[in-house]
């Protein structure tokens, strides 16, 4: 497969590494009431769709971006990749420190 | 009518007239008290031990395509009880004995072979751990045996020992384990559960569940609907898919694993080799090809191919083990989709879903589990209490913290 | 050595003959034949033995889909198993053997299995040799085993070198016939960059084979004329000898470049056979068409072959398996085969056309209406029996048989990403159906276009398409002239009979087979082909499959196409293993990382290990040591008593620097960091998400916004993984970047009583090492050696006072010899990782074997450490009750009782009294280690409830390899407890 990086151009995805659906970003808040059951869900249950996927893929032998790849899980086909950095921050992920941080 | 060398001779004398089908191509029925979606090894196992352990009860197999399609057509073939913890050896042990005694138990020759499955260790942490494994293996009653160098050089002297980037140290070796001939596992279930009446149905795809107040209530078909008392889902590979039509999210991802054949070899391999350096297993098959595969791809597909990046991977593994394999040909090589789970480990459960009950997240072990998973899933649609060997596989085991994580590797489908 | 099937002509160098032997025995054949067109020419008709029945057998076709004959080409560890004779270029010298026969080809005492066929019939092996249960491994399967396979392996390494490669372009051309040689010379001329790759040795395709005009000269002097030409072009690549093998996602295509196989031995340094990745823009399969059988009884005897082969044989190589060839088909095709062995001066003595409307051919006797419908010839074919359209059956003698049953476009490539064909009417053949690989287009007989006009105006076409998607404008080239003959075939697949009908020639599946199959409810043809072993033979089913299909639909009453066609998937043709892996083998199966200090090392004759990919020094072994335990024990005690210095390097280091790099690492550890001071270095844990541990190492504060971060070695990479993803996808606007520099620094570690001593000798004199300046967790960045840039860490994994030293990488090799330099006067030891682990299990420190992926802080007993003030990975979850019962192993130390005896790592632990078995068991060894500190065995081990079992005597079994030992749970810090040592 080939990847064409939004800064870097196309790529063989040997260069890659594979973590897993985008939705990982959207890491829950530790204070929330139902932190356990939501962490819970967020690491371990997954869409797993046959088709259009949004998964992040971490560019571990070029430039340690971590991008998010829009890729359809039956056809291989990608249509859409983007720096996961923007995707985190476009889903209002920040500094973390609105998070209820104590110490 | 059953088989046997006797009945052959006969049949071979008498142009072979007498062979029936193996199994009935059954129409659906309006109603039975226990639907199994997926007519693959599990399946039918479940099918089977159903009609044959629990009893009488009216029972059919859906399969949306053809029966043992699945993962149970495409694997290589290795059957072990050589697990680590509690929550899988008892089971896998239970599974290999049921193995022992299939053929006699289905009068049909899956040619269950225990040549024997060597691990191979290079390190010392290695060793430490094949020797945890080891007498873990022996302490839930399956064989283990240690071997040093030597031990492994005399079974296996074509092996690189003298010029390996990762010398061999030693290897866990498991006599009991072996290969089966997998496709007649998956015939052998269908006949003997057609056999015991069960209605195998193929080309019958399940597009939904009807559920009313919490309770499954039948499923909806390609071929229409059929009311069902309890509903067993046993479809490695699709699993997410169907559990969604029931609403469910899995702890499973789908993931491609590759297998490889070589063109037909006179015996070179006796048993089953296992790399502990790379990413390499091979076994040869009684027809002559090398059968061997290695890690899955590494990312979500259910697109059932091989890519290049992981037969090279496997391949240079390979030759790293085995030098002399050079001048063999890759004849074929195949992806199967896996359901790949969260701890490594499989779950048979029921849902939330009252009549609702799952088999699945086999990851790449489902060919070994098929008796037992067949046995347990049967015992828990039947009981509603889950077998002794399999009481850990449960869904919300992450919830509670009970994972079963041989490798370690922790909630990350692609490393287990 | 008379070649007495040679004809005149052909592609062959008749002026330069070339020697070579078969099962021992030479002939004689040219430059440009392979090997079954040299036997052919020399009479040899014989050439292999089949799967099951071992039935003598002939080669059938010219090309790579060959299923018989198969040979053992070269010996030793160049013996190369299932050659196929008809790829396998002519060499002078050449050696080749039969296969699968004992004891010879024409002898075969296997062929016994012949006179049971009755009995081995397909899936005769499920429904027998289940009794006596014991059997199966010591009787039948092994005799089983000994009878199948095909050739063998000697077992010997291989010697050739085998490369890869990878090549970008434009336009791919699978296929140099005339629509590849085409759509080359359109795309060529249009500029762009192509590469043309052909399985065959000699580019032209079937324009080798034909006597076609193309042009107005004969069709292989065109495509000679198009190669040349394409040739001399910079833009395009001509690649011979190279099959495309694979069409995988995205435009990747995997090809097989075979470099020297057809010279006896690769010249020195060169390989034998290159494996490419091909990226493509675009991609034309032009592959072709394969043709097909027509099953007759006793079909499959040598002799009977493929009427395009037997034309191949005679026009390009000017070889005929005999001099009496009569002719069966079912379209015109076959009549081409009469028409040209005719003008080669081949006697024909009959067209056996199953059409009652056959047309006329010239030169022989056309039946019409007629089948032939049996053979005879053990060894080879002697003549057929006819049943003419009158009923009347009539014998022909002849010594070959052209069979034509039609021709199957090629359209395996644009399956391998699980496209399916469609069935076309016109030529009852699959052709590629809608679904293409991404960017592939199809065109000529691979597309169904069989004539050599068709073929040159679709590559033409395909060409200009292809180019026009990327931006590319090619012009029309003129088209040369050439036959359009229509396709006139009426599809017949079988000629019903009693007897035995061949489909499948390798595997022995006959029509009979198929019926049975379907008797038995093997209908799917997926069940067909697992049930009789159709299509899994070496050529995959390309001689096989339709006619099996055919078979299968005529008894299920369905079509072909609803009868369905089974997944092509790589590799087209099968691929060597040796390809495959490349360079990647033996000492080169991985890249080796050596220390800084490896090669100081070396020179002290250090033994090494490997730990991941790096190579460390285990131990260095002295004069008169002859155990390493000797060796190892010295280590430990004299770092101990004095001072010893280990290379560190392989732990990971990561550099975290920016305004929120401590609140970054707050959130990264499981225990505290924002208050870190600088110059201070915090032992830290890491958790997975999940609550496991994941790592464990130190990060120590150079600036206020300035960490170095160490991982262990194993977790270097998914450390600093992990730490980038919190950076980019949890918390993206953190004022904090991460950079690895495991490989930018050298690091030393100095330990012992005399390790400031030593230490004081080579900083800088600027810098005070004293206790109170420089305490235990203290870290700095000094110069050392006169102004070298370096950095010091207070830390002990030793538990003596102890030291880690980084200068940068390029300094490593002189910093170990400065340390040792300055060590003599303390006797200094450099010891290696034995000794490190001995020290550390010594003290109790947490490893590889207890972060092992399933263990928690707890259970490592780090659980006071685990911050519950703020979030972290893994806070949540790591809260998960069952992760947190009173019965939760704990890691301890365990000694043995008596100190003689060993305590194995991997052993498990029992209650003294009481069953041993999973049920009772109480936990296990991790770690495991001689400790010359307390002259006795020492062990670290989880041990369930275990902080709490202090003194408690255990049963450590060890059933795998027979020991028991009684054992004493203990604290694991066996060294200094109160860790006076280090901060002194």
């Amino acid at each position: 497969m080939i990847i064409n990086h939004p800064l870097l151009g196309p790529r063989d995805a040997q260069e890659f590494t594979y973590l897993g659906d985008a939705a990982l970003i959207n890491r829950p808040d530790w204070t929330s009431e139902n932190a356990l059951r939501e962490f819970h869900d967020y690491l371990h249950l997954r869409d797993n769709p046959a088709g259009e996927h949004r998964e992040l893929w971490f560019h571990e032998q070029g430039d340690r971006s971590w991008l998010v790849v829009t890729r359809n899980t039956v056809t291989h086909e990608i249509s859409k990749v983007e720096l996961a950095c923007d995707v985190a921050r476009a889903s209002g992920r920040s500094t973390g420190r609105d998070e209820g941080q104590v110490a | 009518m059953g088989y046997s060398g006797l009945r052959l001779i006969k049949e071979a004398l008498t142009g072979h007239k007498g062979w029936g089908p193996q199994w009935r191509d059954a129409s659906p029925q309006d109603a039975y008290d226990y639907v199994i979606i997926g007519g693959g090894g599990h399946g039918l196992a479940t099918a089977y031990y159903l009609a044959k352990e629990f009893g009488g009860a009216r029972i059919a197999v859906l399969e949306k395509g053809w029966i043992g399609g699945g993962n149970v057509g495409r694997n290589t073939t290795i059957i072990r009880s050589n697990y680590l913890l509690d929550g899988n050896e008892p089971f896998y042990e239970f599974s290999l004995k049921l193995w022992e005694g299939l053929e006699q138990d289905l009068n049909y020759n899956a040619m269950v072979s225990q040549r024997g499955i060597l691990n191979l260790v290079h390190s010392d942490a290695q060793r430490d751990a094949a020797r945890r494994r080891g007498n873990a293996m022996i302490l839930n009653g399956s064989d283990a045996e240690l071997l040093d160098v030597d031990g492994v050089r005399k079974m296996y002297p074509f092996l690189n020992f003298d010029n390996a980037r990762f010398p061999i140290k030693g290897g866990l070796l498991h006599r009991r384990g072996g290969t089966v001939r997998h496709d007649a596992v998956a015939w052998g279930y269908a006949r003997g559960a057609d056999r015991r009446g069960v209605d195998i149905i193929q080309n019958c795809e399940v597009t939904g569940f009807r559920i009313e107040g919490g309770r499954v209530l039948g499923v909806e078909t390609s071929r229409g609907y059929i009311k069902a008392g309890k509903v067993g889902v046993s479809v490695a590979g699709s699993s997410s898919r169907v559990m969604a039509q029931a609403g469910m999210r899995l702890p499973i991802e789908s993931h491609v694993l590759q297998a490889f054949v070589s063109e037909g070899l006179k015996p070179f391999i006796p048993g089953v080799i296992t790399y502990g350096a790379g990413h390499f297993y091979c076994s040869q098959s009684d027809k002559g090809g090398l059968v061997f595969g290695g890690d899955i791809d590494g990312y979500n597909s259910y697109a059932q191919r091989s890519n290049l990046p992981v037969v090279e991977d496997v391949i240079e593994s390979g030759m790293s083990l085995i030098p002399g394999l050079g001048r063999a040909r890759l004849l074929r090589g195949w992806g199967g989709i896996m359901d790949m789970s969260m701890d490594g480990s499989p779950y048979i459960d029921k849902t939330h879903i009252e009549g609702l009950y799952f088999n699945g997240g086999w990851c790449y072990g489902g060919f070994k589990a098929t008796p037992a998973a067949g046995y347990c899933f049967a015992h828990l649609l039947k009981t509603d209490r889950p077998h002794d060997t399999a009481k850990a596989y449960r869904l919300d085991r992450f919830m509670t913290g009970h994972m079963i994580d041989e490798k370690g590797m922790g909630p990350q489908p692609n490393l287990h | 050595m008379t070649q007495r099937n040679r004809l005149t002509g052909g592609l062959v160098d008749q002026s330069n003959p070339l020697n070579f032997s078969f099962d021992g025995k030479i002939y004689q054949g040219y430059v440009g034949d392979t090997l079954a067109s040299a036997l052919l020419a020399n009479g040899v008709r014989l050439m292999g033995r089949s799967f099951k029945y071992h039935r003598p057998r002939g080669v059938v076709t010219a090309g790579s889909e060959e299923p018989n004959a198969l040979v053992e080409l070269r010996s030793g560890g160049r013996q190369e198993p299932n050659t196929r004779a008809t790829t396998a270029e002519l060499y002078g010298g050449l050696d080749a053997n039969s296969q699968n026969r004992w004891p010879s080809l024409k002898h075969d005492m296997m062929a016994i299995n012949d006179r049971f066929s009755n009995f081995l019939t397909a899936g005769f092996y499920y429904k027998t040799f289940m009794w006596p249960k014991a059997f199966w491994e010591k009787i039948y399967e092994p005799i089983i085993r000994k009878a199948a396979g095909l050739g063998s392996l000697t077992g010997a390494a291989d010697p050739d070198l085998y490369d890869k490669g990878f090549l970008h372009c434009d336009l791919l051309i699978v296929g140099a016939g005339p629509a590849g040689l085409m759509a080359a010379v359109t795309a060529g001329r249009a500029g762009a960059q192509v590469i043309l790759a052909d399985e065959d040795f000699r580019m032209g395709g079937r324009l080798n084979s034909e006597t076609h005009q193309v042009g107005g000269m004969p069709g292989a002097d065109w495509a000679a004329r198009v190669v040349a030409e394409l040739a001399a072009m910079g833009n395009v690549r001509l690649m011979a000898r190279s099959t495309v093998f694979g069409a995988y996602d995205h435009g990747v295509y995997g090809v097989l470049e075979r470099v020297a196989d057809h010279i006896a031995i690769p010249p020195a340094g060169k390989p034998r056979q290159i494996l490419w990745r091909i990226y493509s823009k675009r991609a034309i399969l032009c592959a072709g068409a394969t043709e097909r059988s027509i099953a007759f009884e006793n079909n499959d005897r040598p002799g009977v072959m493929m009427a395009g082969a037997v034309r191949a044989y005679a026009n390009r190589w000017a070889a005929t398996p005999d001099q009496n060839i009569a002719i069966f088909t079912n379209n015109d095709d076959g009549h081409r085969t009469a028409a040209d062995l005719i003008a080669k001066g081949v006697n024909v003595p009959a067209v056996i056309d199953i059409r009652p409307d056959a047309p006329k051919v010239e030169g022989t006797e056309l039946l019409t209406g007629a089948q032939v419908i049996g053979s005879k010839g053990r060894l080879g074919l002697t003549d057929v029996s006819v049943r003419l359209a009158s009923g009347e059956i009539r014998r022909i003698s002849c010594g070959a048989l052209a069979v034509s049953g039609g021709w199957n476009p090629n359209v395996h490539l644009t399956c391998h990403q699980r496209g399916r064909p469609t069935w076309n009417e016109g030529l009852a053949a699959f052709v590629p159906g809608n679904s293409l690989p991404m960017g592939m287009s199809v065109a000529g007989a691979a597309l169904g276009d069989l004539s050599t006009h068709g073929a040159l105006k679709g590559g033409a076409d395909a060409a200009v398409s292809a180019l026009a998607d990327l931006g590319i404008t090619a012009s029309r080239l003129v088209l040369p002239e050439a036959e359009d003959a229509p396709i006139r075939l009426t599809p017949f697949w079988h000629v019903s009979g009693t007897g035995r009908a061949w489909l499948d020639l390798q595997n022995d599946v006959t029509v009979k087979d198929v019926k049975l199959a379907h008797q038995e409810n093997f209908v799917s043809v997926e069940h067909l082909k697992r049930y009789t072993t159709l299509g899994m033979a070496t050529d995959q089913g390309k001689t096989s499959n339709m006619g099996a299909l055919a078979v299968m639909a005529e008894m299920t009453g369905k079509s072909i196409p609803e009868t369905g066609t089974t997944i092509f998937r790589p590799p087209y043709t099968p691929v060597s293993m040796g390809a495959l892996a490349g360079r990647s083998v033996g000492k080169e199966f991985h890249p080796t990382r050596l220390t800084p200090s490896h090669h100081w090392a070396v020179e002290q004759g250090a033994e090494f290990v490997e730990v991941g990919n790096w190579l460390r020094a285990q131990w260095f072994p002295r004069k008169g040591e002859t155990h390493w335990r000797e060796s190892v024990d010295r280590e430990v005690t004299q770092t101990r008593n004095s001072v010893g210095i280990c290379d560190v390097t392989t732990l990971g280091k990561i550099d975290v620097q920016g305004a929120d790099a401590a609140e970054f690492l707050n959130k990264i550890y499981a225990n505290a960091f924002a208050k870190l001071p600088v110059g201070k270095v915090r032992y830290g844990l890491m958790l997975r998400e999940d609550g496991i541990a994941a790592d464990d190492g130190t990060a120590a504060r150079l600036a206020e916004d300035h960490f170095v971060v160490t991982t262990t070695t194993a977790n270097a990479v998914t450390v600093y993984r992990n730490m980038e993803f919190a950076r980019q996808c949890l918390w993206p606007d953190l004022d904090v970047q991460l950079i690895s520099t495991t490989e930018a620094w050298a690091q030393y570690a100095v330990a012992g009583p005399n390790a400031r001593k030593l230490l004081q000798k080579i900083v800088d004199a600027d810098f005070d090492l004293a206790n109170d300046a420089f305490p235990f967790m203290a870290c700095g960045e000094i110069t050392v050696c006169g102004g070298t840039r370096a950095r010091l860490f207070r830390i002990s994994f030793s538990g003596e006072l102890a030291y880690e030293i980084a200068v940068p990488t390029r300094y490593g090799d002189a910093m170990i010899r400065a340390l040792m330099a300055a060590g003599e006067e303390f006797d200094a030891v450099p010891y290696g990782t034995e000794a490190l682990g001995v020290m550390r299990i010594e003290k109790g420190h947490a490893a590889g074997n207890e972060l092992n992926g399933t263990t928690t802080a707890l259970n490592l007993g780090l659980d006071r450490m685990v911050s519950g003030k703020k979030d972290f990975i893994g806070a949540v979850l790591s809260k998960r009750d069952g992760m947190n019962t009173d019965d939760a192993l704990c890691l301890v130390g365990i000694r043995p009782v008596d100190a003689k005896d060993r305590v194995p790592a991997g052993g498990h632990l029992m209650a003294i009294s009481g069953p041993v078995d999973a049920a009772h068991d109480q936990g296990y060894v991790t770690s495991a280690a001689y400790s010359p500190t307390l002259n006795s065995a020492i062990g670290l081990a989880f041990v369930k409830g275990g902080g709490e079992r202090m003194g408690e005597r255990l049963r450590l079994v060890n059933p795998l390899e027979g020991i028991g030992t009684l054992v004493e749970i203990v604290s694991a810090h066996f060294v200094d407890p109160e860790g006076e040592k280090l901060r002194g």
